[in-house]
C-alpha cells in the first residue's frame, strides 16, 4: 500500500511539472506531451507500471477494508472518532473511491481518446488534421472549456488534497521511515505537498477554462 | 468548605449475558454521585443499588485500581477509558462529567476481543501475542549476568523503559477503527528491539508476533494516531515504525 503509494506520489509531481508547462509555453507542452506519448520506454514500459500502481494501489485498499470490517464486527453505539483522529485518516477508501471515480473520468477525457488515436487510427504524428501544430495543448484547453468538467475536475482534488495529507506521511510511517527526529519534517512536507500538488491542478484547470474560447 | 456538588447521571450501559447471548444497551439512572469518586467506584454505586433490588450486578474487569495493571477498559462516552488522557478507567474520576451527562459504557470492540459478560472482554489474545516471541531466552538458573554490567546507551535505555511502560489494556485495539494491535505489539518489539539482549531473537521475535496478531483477528495499521492519543501510558506510535522496519528488514534477510 505504501510503496504503490509513494510511487503514484512521484507520478503527481511528475504529472504536475508537464501540466504547469501548458500554462507556461504552449509549445514546450506540446513537444513534451508528444514525447510522452510516443517515446516507448514511457508507453511500454511506465505507463503499464503506472496502471498497475493504481490498480495495485487500489486492490490493496479493499484488501484492507475488507480486512478491517472483518476486525470489528460489532460496533460501538457511541464512538467519539474525532477526539482521537482526523477524518482524513479515517476516510482514506472515500477520498479513494472519489479520486477512482475521477480517474474514470480523467481516462475518458484523455487516456482513451489517445489510445484511439494512436492505436486504433494509427496515427502516430501527434498533428490535427491538415494543420502543422500539435494537438495536444488545443485538446486540453478544448476539455477545460466545460464548466462542468471543471468543476467535479476541482472536487475530485479536492479529495486528492485530503487523500494525500494523511497518505504522504502514512506511507513514510507504514515503511518505518518516520522516527522522532524525522517525523516533524515528514508531516510539514505532506502537507505542503497535499496542499500544493491539488492547488497545481486546479490552477491549470481555471487558466484553462479561463482561456478557452466556451 | 462546602462539599462540592454531586452529580445526578444517566447511564447507558452495555448488558450481555454471555459471549453467545445477545446484549443491549440499559438504561440506569444514577444520583448523588460525588465529583471525587472514581469512575470505578460510581460503578460500585450503581452496582450496590442493582444488589440491592435483587438484579444482576455490571460485570467489568478491574485489579490494581491504580492504573498499572491494564485490568480495567470500558468504552466510556466513545473513548477507550473515557475523556481524561494518560489515565486508565480506574483513574478517571466523576468530575470529567457534568451533572445530567448521559454516559455510554461500552466494552471494548473487536472481534480478536470478544465479549465474556456485559463490558468484561477477553483479552487474551495478547497473552498469546507475547508467547509468539514477546520475550527474551535467558537462563535463570542461579547465575544470571547482572543486567547493569551490559552497557547500554541512556537514549536507547530510556526508549526501552517508555515502550516497557504498556501495560496491554487494549485501549489502542479498541479506539482504532480496524481493531489494529499494533502499538501493543510494536511496544512489545521495542522494549527488546532497543536492547543489546533482545537482540539475540530480533528477527523470529517480530515475525512472530506480527504473524500471531494477524491469526487472532486484529485488523492492519492504517496510522490514523487514535492508538497514541488513547493509550494511558503514552505508547508512542514511534514504536510502530520502529515494528514496521524490524519486520520489513526480518522479512528480507529471514
Amino acid at each position: 500500500m505504501a510503496l504503490s503509494g509513494s510511487f503514484l506520489l512521484i507520478f503527481l509531481l511528475q504529472h504536475l511539472i508537464i501540466n504547469l508547462l501548458s500554462v507556461v509555453s504552449p509549445d514546450a507542452f506540446n513537444d513534451t506531451s508528444h514525447f510522452m506519448g510516443t517515446n516507448p520506454l514511457i508507453q511500454f514500459f511506465m505507463q503499464p507500471l503506472l496502471i498497475f500502481g493504481v490498480v495495485i494501489h487500489l486492490i490493496m485498499g479493499m484488501i484492507i477494508e475488507q480486512k478491517n470490517r472483518k476486525a470489528r464486527p460489532i460496533n460501538y453505539a457511541f464512538n467519539n472518532a474525532k477526539a482521537n483522529s482526523s477524518w482524513m485518516s479515517r476516510n482514506m477508501i472515500i477520498s479513494g473511491i472519489m479520486i477512482m471515480l475521477f480517474l474514470g473520468l480523467h481516462f475518458y477525457d484523455f487516456w482513451i481518446p489517445e489510445i484511439k488515436t494512436k492505436f486504433i487510427d494509427g496515427d502516430l504524428s501527434g498533428k490535427l488534421n491538415g494543420e502543422d501544430s500539435y494537438r495536444y495543448f488545443t485538446e486540453l484547453q478544448h476539455k477545460f472549456g466545460s464548466p462542468v468538467r471543471l468543476g467535479v475536475y476541482c472536487l475530485a482534488f479536492i479529495f486528492l488534497a485530503l487523500h494525500l495529507l494523511h497518505g504522504f506521511q502514512s506511507s513514510f510511517q507504514s515503511v518505518g521511515l518516520k522516527n522522532r527526529k524525522y517525523a516533524p519534517t515528514i508531516q510539514k512536507l505532506g502537507n505542503i505537498y497535499a496542499v500544493v500538488i491539488p492547488l497545481g491542478f486546479i490552477f491549470i484547470a481555471i487558466f484553462h477554462f479561463i482561456n478557452s474560447s466556451h | 468548605m462546602s462539599a462540592a456538588k454531586t452529580l445526578n447521571l444517566t447511564l447507558k450501559v452495555w448488558r450481555q449475558k454471555n459471549g453467545n447471548a445477545k446484549g443491549k444497551l440499559e438504561n440506569y439512572p444514577l444520583n448523588d454521585i460525588s465529583p471525587d469518586s472514581s469512575f470505578l467506584e460510581m460503578l460500585d454505586i450503581l452496582n450496590n443499588g442493582l444488589i440491592e433490588k435483587g438484579e444482576s450486578p455490571v460485570s467489568f474487569d478491574h485489579d490494581c485500581r491504580e492504573g498499572i495493571c491494564g485490568s480495567c477498559s470500558l468504552y466510556i462516552n466513545g473513548e477507550p477509558h473515557g475523556p481524561a488522557r494518560l489515565v486508565t478507567t480506574c483513574q478517571l474520576h466523576m468530575r470529567s462529567f457534568k451533572d445530567g451527562e448521559t454516559i455510554y459504557i461500552e466494552p471494548f470492540r473487536a472481534k480478536a476481543f470478544p465479549v465474556v459478560k456485559d463490558l468484561i472482554v477477553d483479552r487474551s489474545a495478547f497473552d498469546r501475542i507475547q508467547h509468539a516471541g514477546g520475550y527474551i531466552s535467558v537462563n535463570t538458573s542461579g547465575n544470571t549476568q547482572d543486567a547493569n554490567s551490559i552497557p547500554i546507551e541512556k537514549e536507547n535505555a530510556d526508549e526501552a523503559f517508555y515502550s516497557a511502560a504498556c501495560i496491554g489494556c487494549g485501549a489502542c485495539v479498541a479506539a482504532c477503527k480496524n481493531a489494529s494491535a499494533s502499538l501493543f505489539v510494536s511496544a512489545k518489539v521495542s522494549q527488546y528491539a532497543l536492547l543489546p539482549q533482545g537482540q539475540v531473537e530480533a528477527k523470529d521475535r517480530v515475525l512472530n508476533m506480527v504473524k500471531q496478531a494477524e491469526k487472532e483477528g486484529f485488523g492492519p495499521c492504517s496510522n490514523t494516531g487514535a492508538c497514541e492519543v488513547e493509550c494511558p501510558k503514552g505508547i508512542s506510535i514511534e514504536n510502530i515504525a520502529r515494528m514496521n522496519r524490524e519486520f520489513l528488514s526480518a522479512s528480507i534477510s529471514k
